[in-house]
């Protein structure tokens, strides 16, 4: 979900969770759960409020793959990379998907649709190759499959 | 509407049957019930662990269930014209559950409710022995519970394989006035998913384990880092946290005892590394996943400075019953020093994936014949990787390894979280070892220069040697490289990430080979 940020909601997370500094990883995914990404705004307040330096917060956001700091697409599609699903043909898949998506891993479609990224392992590797798409998990993905899916999703 | 003649119909709510299309299912069913005016009661159950008959569908008559896979929804309609609910005739029928040899063959000791009970039902999972392990602990006291974890010989199921039994004796020994419990659930290892099956199939068995952990050392704070690929699971662990709490089995003075204990439960950012303690502690502390020096030992000095137990799931989900029916019961199981069972993890490019728990001492090529019935494909075995991105792969030669912690280390392997991938002959080895360096780069924490660095270079030295430029130096080098990541890394990324790499070069040497390089 994109949402439009709000200070007021974001001090609301912050309390959620007490202020507490060392709930800062939790506090960001919060963050990138309600807003979809973390704008410089969004630091600046959090650092203030949890009387961090940016530097720290920062440190924090860069370490870490979920915390995206660019707005992704509408549909975000993570496919396995990892040794299970290479076994059962994610490297096909994945170039499947870069030409059917028409971008390259790790990027988004310019008209804000798509997000194509790599994911290292969904636990579903008795399944492979796996798919995640908007945090929903498919098994046994072939390029047929995967087209199938990403039809349904567009058209939701 | 009469008990009698309610069907209890089980569609199981976990990762590997939804990836499959088990809640499309569940709506057929009901749906088709609805329509033949029959009466059902659905329970999402969790999985039993055959993933490759996901969604296994299973139906209770009288005290036996038999099952039904793998269900899709459109064969539902089929299904209740072959009056599948008194256990009618069918292609997908599979028998009695129980009787499914991939299962009776098993030695199910954690993960034996998987699948069985509703997995949020703290009545079912009671009524299946649970809490018995928290009661019997409350009842012989911290001294005599330590003593069944020491004598079961269980030793940590994360990969490390340290004995649980030491680890809790030195943080119960520590003088402090706050100590913690942190249970690993940031399962990262491809190939596996055996605590994301236990944390969806029976979720009070990993609470009744920290508990247990609790109140041996003399904590009353837990901690569960769980990796954020596992939406379910958090979703079904938060449930069962609350639940707990409604009934007295977290909180204060649970059951009426002196003892009180609560769990937080902290989801992870995508990290590959923070499944290492130190970076997980780090984690927990809201800072980035770098990894500590050692020592001190975090069951010294862990979370916060305080000492802290660091175990992973299955370790604290085979607690409960190790106390419940003593630690000799436990050790009954298993071979030499590796003592009671491991669930094994079939994965990649094999025909009948899922979890298999084993005592140990079984050998590799049973295992996968045996359970996992050769290759997805068809196609030979070529290459096994055990035990994770930083596992060994063995060729098809070393299938008869017996499956114990000592004999894969003295093949320059492990066992690690018993995650078994399976590749077929059509792998090419080189592009494999080269994964195995870009994958450390991606996910190197940083601190250490020979993983940060060795890893990117380890890329750029695979690249010459496939492309044939002064080959035999390269693999020198690469050699050189692998050991000093070996000896030089502060923690198991880059100390094992040469182990792929190594073995690949060893065992399948003629995958370094470039075609133009062959031909001269």
């Amino acid at each position: 979900m994109t949402t439009k940020y709000d200070k007021d909601i974001a001090t609301e997370i912050i309390l959620g969770f007490e202020g507490r500094p060392e709930m800062l990883v939790q506090i960001l995914r919060a963050f990138v759960t309600r807003f979809s990404y973390l704008k410089e705004e969004a630091i600046r307040q959090i650092s203030s409020e949890l009387n961090l330096s940016r530097a720290e917060v920062w440190g924090v956001v860069q370490f870490y793959h979920d915390f995206r700091t660019e707005p992704p697409g509408k549909i975000i599609v993570k496919i396995c990379q990892a040794e299970a699903c290479q076994a059962m043909g994610s490297r096909e898949l994945t170039s499947h998907a870069e030409k059917s998506l028409g971008i390259a891993m790790q990027s988004n479609s310019s008209d804000g649709k798509h997000t194509l990224e790599a994911v290292y392992c969904l636990g579903n590797c008795a399944c492979s190759p796996a798919v995640m798409i908007n945090d929903r998990v498919y098994g046994r993905v072939d390029s047929r499959r995967f087209d199938a899916l990403l039809e349904k999703a567009d058209a939701k | 509407m009469s008990n009698a003649e309610t069907t209890r119909v089980f569609v199981p709510r976990e990762t590997a049957a939804l990836s499959m299309g088990a809640d499309e299912v569940c709506d057929a069913i009901q749906d088709q019930a609805d329509k033949n005016k029959c009466t059902i009661e659905l329970i999402r159950n969790g999985s039993r662990g055959m993933s490759w008959l996901e969604p296994l569908v299973e139906i209770q008559l009288g005290d036996d269930r038999v099952a039904y896979g793998p269900v899709r929804a459109e064969d539902v309609a089929g299904l209740f014209q072959a009056g599948f609910l008194q256990g009618g005739k069918h292609d997908l029928a599979l028998g009695e559950t129980e009787d499914i040899p991939y299962l009776k063959t098993q030695q199910r000791w954690t993960f034996r409710r998987c699948g069985i009970i509703d997995p949020l039902s703290i009545a079912d999972y009671k009524a299946h022995g649970g809490f018995a392990g928290m009661l019997r602990a409350l009842e012989i006291g911290t001294a005599d519970t330590l003593s069944e974890v020491s004598a079961s010989g269980l030793r940590g199921r994360g990969g490390a394989g340290f004995p649980t039994g030491i680890k809790w004796k030195t943080v119960a020994d520590a003088s402090a006035e706050q100590k913690y419990i942190t249970c690993n659930a940031d399962e990262g290892d491809s190939g596996t998913f055996s605590d994301r099956i236990l944390m969806e199939s029976d979720p009070f068995t990993l609470l009744e384990g920290m508990l247990i952990a609790g109140f041996t050392v003399g904590a009353n704070r837990g901690y569960i880092y769980l990796r954020s690929e596992y939406p379910l699971a958090h979703s079904i662990l938060s449930k069962a946290i609350s639940i707990a709490r409604e009934e007295g089995w977290l909180g204060e003075n649970i059951q009426g005892s002196d003892f009180s204990f609560d769990i937080e439960l902290h989801l992870g950012a995508g990290s590959y590394v923070c499944g290492e303690e130190t970076a997980m502690l780090e984690s927990l502390e809201g800072k980035a996943g770098l990894v500590r020096y050692r020592p001190p030992l975090p069951a010294l000095e862990g979370l916060f400075g305080k000492p802290t137990v660091v175990n992973n799931v299955v370790t604290l989900g085979s607690i409960p019953d190790i106390i419940r029916l003593g630690g000799d019961a436990y050790a009954e199981y298993g071979l030499n020093r590796s003592k009671g069972t491991l669930a094994f993890q079939l994965a990649g490019n094999i025909k009948r994936g899922g979890l298999v728990e084993l005592a140990f001492g079984t050998t590799l090529g049973e295992l996968i014949e045996n359970w996992g019935g050769g290759t997805f494909s068809g196609r030979p075995i070529r290459a096994v990787q055990i035990g994770g991105p930083l596992g060994a792969y063995f060729p098809a030669s070393l299938l008869d390894t017996p499956l114990d912690y000592e004999a894969f280390v003295a093949l320059d392997g492990m066992l690690g979280h018993g995650g078994v991938v399976v590749f077929d002959d059509t792998v090419d080895m080189a592009a494999q070892a080269r994964f195995a360096m870009e994958f450390c780069a991606i996910e190197s924490c940083g601190k250490c220069t020979p993983c940060r660095i060795g890893s990117v270079r380890g890329v750029e030295v695979i690249d010459r040697i496939i492309a044939n430029d002064n080959r035999d130096v390269n693999l020198e080098l690469l050699d050189e490289l692998c050991m000093t990541m070996i000896d030089g890394s502060l923690c198991a990324m880059g100390s094992l990430t040469p182990y792929p790499v190594r073995s690949a070069i060893k065992y399948f040497a003629e995958d370094f080979v470039s075609a133009s390089g062959a031909k001269q």
